[in-house]
């Protein structure tokens, strides 16, 4: 196994999935926490739009799908609930989201090929210059993420006693849209918009099945989340099948047999 | 146990929500140690006024004090237990995890909970009388224990006045009444100023002081014998009531259309 090593791209493959994954299973132990996953589901694929668009202007896809899933999340925060209700307008937004973006693959010529790796991710193609990107907002979100958690796991376990606590229970749906916007574009970037779902709540709705407190789930969402992704990028290799494909598969397997264990 | 400070002291006050005033000049003293049962129908402003006295709400016109000072958000001195049960099925943390969450959740910073703040937890939970349900995740607790767990962080940091929003809802008699004891003794033990609303006075009666009773934009506060009286009840509706009490049971009926609830002639429900 350590043979694979010394190949350049499986180290970058190996240090980028794992800020993906650390980052992803913390959101994502939030947002099952919260119970929105809906948010992860339409920031990935309004984030397709932008990764598509971004070639466009001469960004990176990274680049792009940050912007506009950042955009997005906010107005997902401010609109609220209200939202999560409403799943007409949600999958409307979402299908004219993926036709904005085919458009944009379309009027690019050339760019066709990235269409694949932006929908399933493309773990092995990752620079260095990509790697310390992902490294400056993983920091950066995993930072504010802890200062803000105590608050955060208050007011989504008691959203009323928050309020009454003089938490403003908007500016926080905002600012962790926003946080749940750079995960997701950052995990995209390991398994692709499509498969983003699975990286982000996988991990943490199987630790929150297994554990009771806080800080168990927190972890347990992480060890997960790593290992899942570390013997996915490894069987990869082994076996030449495309590492998103071991990922979401070993995360279905995992759910799967907690959810028969722990009916 | 009743002494003769008051605690809460309500001079004109006047609330509105938007631009829909739902309670004018109310008066009302209330001591240090008092059980204090809220009534009125739908829309009475019942739950309006205690977002007020939490502080949630501007005071339109009057003023309003708590413990002698000006109501402001975030007193570490109420202990207040909201009406709705946040139901996180997808959580699926324990008891205990659930109300650790609770203890300086508006800190910013990490939850880690110190070992006092953990004893403080089992310390609450002992007082609803859930300490052996500490463990359980809060998902699978029925309606009743998921009240004394609302019920049990509302007594952290040793509040001196507890705001119980509608606790009976949705609870069937028999867990009215669980719930209601486990109250009274709470009270008994520490020796709090309860502010309890309810639609139903019957599962209170035996317990509370003094009742406030809202309807009409108007607010009666006084004995039971005071407020559930013909008069007192028709001026708050603007309309002819009726007080009927029955093998220890009092109903409120108004004369006009027999049900409560469709009083809607004289005053807005909003």
């Amino acid at each position: 196994m350590l043979d694979y090593l010394h190949y350049e791209f499986v180290r970058h493959a190996l240090f980028a999935g794992s800020l993906a994954a650390i980052l992803g299973a913390i959101v994502g132990y939030f947002v099952v926490l919260r119970n929105v996953g809906f948010a992860v589901h339409a920031l990935a694929h309004i984030g397709f739009t932008g990764a598509t668009g971004a070639a466009m202007l001469g960004l990176t896809s990274l680049e792009g799908m940050l912007a506009i899933a950042v955009v997005a999340g906010i107005t997902i925060g401010a609109i609220g609930e209200r939202l999560q209700r409403s799943d007409v307008a949600i999958g409307m937004v979402l299908s004219v989201a993926l036709g904005i973006g085919m458009l944009f693959l379309s009027l690019y010529q050339g760019f066709s090929g990235q269409a694949t790796s932006i929908l399933f991710g493309n773990i092995f193609g990752i620079t260095y210059e990509q790697i310390i990107q992902m490294l400056f907002l993983f920091l950066v979100t995993v930072t504010l993420l802890l200062i803000g958690s105590r608050r955060l796991l208050f007011a989504s376990l008691h959203p009323d006693l928050a309020e009454a606590r003089g938490i403003s229970l908007t500016y926080l749906s905002m600012s962790f849209m926003l946080l749940i916007a750079v995960a997701v574009s950052l995990a995209s970037q390991v398994v692709g918009i499509l498969l983003v779902f699975a990286l982000v709540i996988g991990p943490a709705s199987i630790a929150t099945r297994w554990t009771r407190y806080f800080w168990s789930g927190f972890f347990g969402s992480i060890a997960i989340s790593l290992v899942t992704v570390w013997s996915g990028i490894f069987l990869a290799c082994v076996t030449n099948w495309p590492p998103s494909f071991w990922i979401t598969g070993i995360l279905f397997l995992s759910y799967i047999a907690t959810e028969i264990i722990k009916r | 146990m009743i002494t003769n400070d008051p605690i809460i002291l309500l001079s004109e006050v006047s609330l509105k929500v938007g631009r829909d005033s739902i309670l004018n000049q109310v008066n009302a003293d209330i001591r240090a140690g008092e059980f204090i049962g809220i009534f009125g129908p739908n829309g009475s402003g019942k739950t309006t006024l205690v977002r007020a006295l939490l502080g949630l709400i501007p005071i339109a016109a009057g003023t309003m004090a708590l413990f002698g000072e000006p109501v402001k958000r975030g007193s570490r001195l109420i202990g207040y237990m909201p009406q709705a049960i946040t139901t996180c099925e997808t959580a699926r943390l324990s008891v205990r995890a659930m109300i650790m969450a609770v203890q300086a959740g508006e800190r910013w910073g990490m939850p880690w909970n110190k070992a006092a703040a953990v004893q403080e937890v089992d310390e609450v939970l002992e007082l609803v009388e859930l300490r052996h349900l500490a463990e359980i995740p809060f998902y699978q607790l029925s309606g009743g224990e998921k009240q004394r767990v609302q019920l049990a962080q509302a007594l952290l940091g040793k509040p001196r006045l507890l705001v119980l929003d509608e606790p009976l809802a949705s609870l069937d008699p028999y867990h009215q009444q669980q719930l209601v004891s486990i109250i009274e003794n709470v009270k008994k033990i520490t020796g709090a100023t309860i502010l309890f609303i309810a639609h139903d006075i019957n599962p209170l009666l035996h317990v509370i002081d003094r009742i406030w009773y809202l309807a009409g934009g108007k607010a009666a506060l006084g004995t039971l014998e005071e407020v559930l009286s013909n008069n007192v009840l028709s001026h708050l509706y603007n309309a002819s009531m009726h007080v009927i009490r029955a093998e220890g049971r009092i109903f409120i009926v108004n004369a006009e259309s027999n049900v409560l609830e469709n009083t809607c002639c004289g005053h807005s429900h909003a």
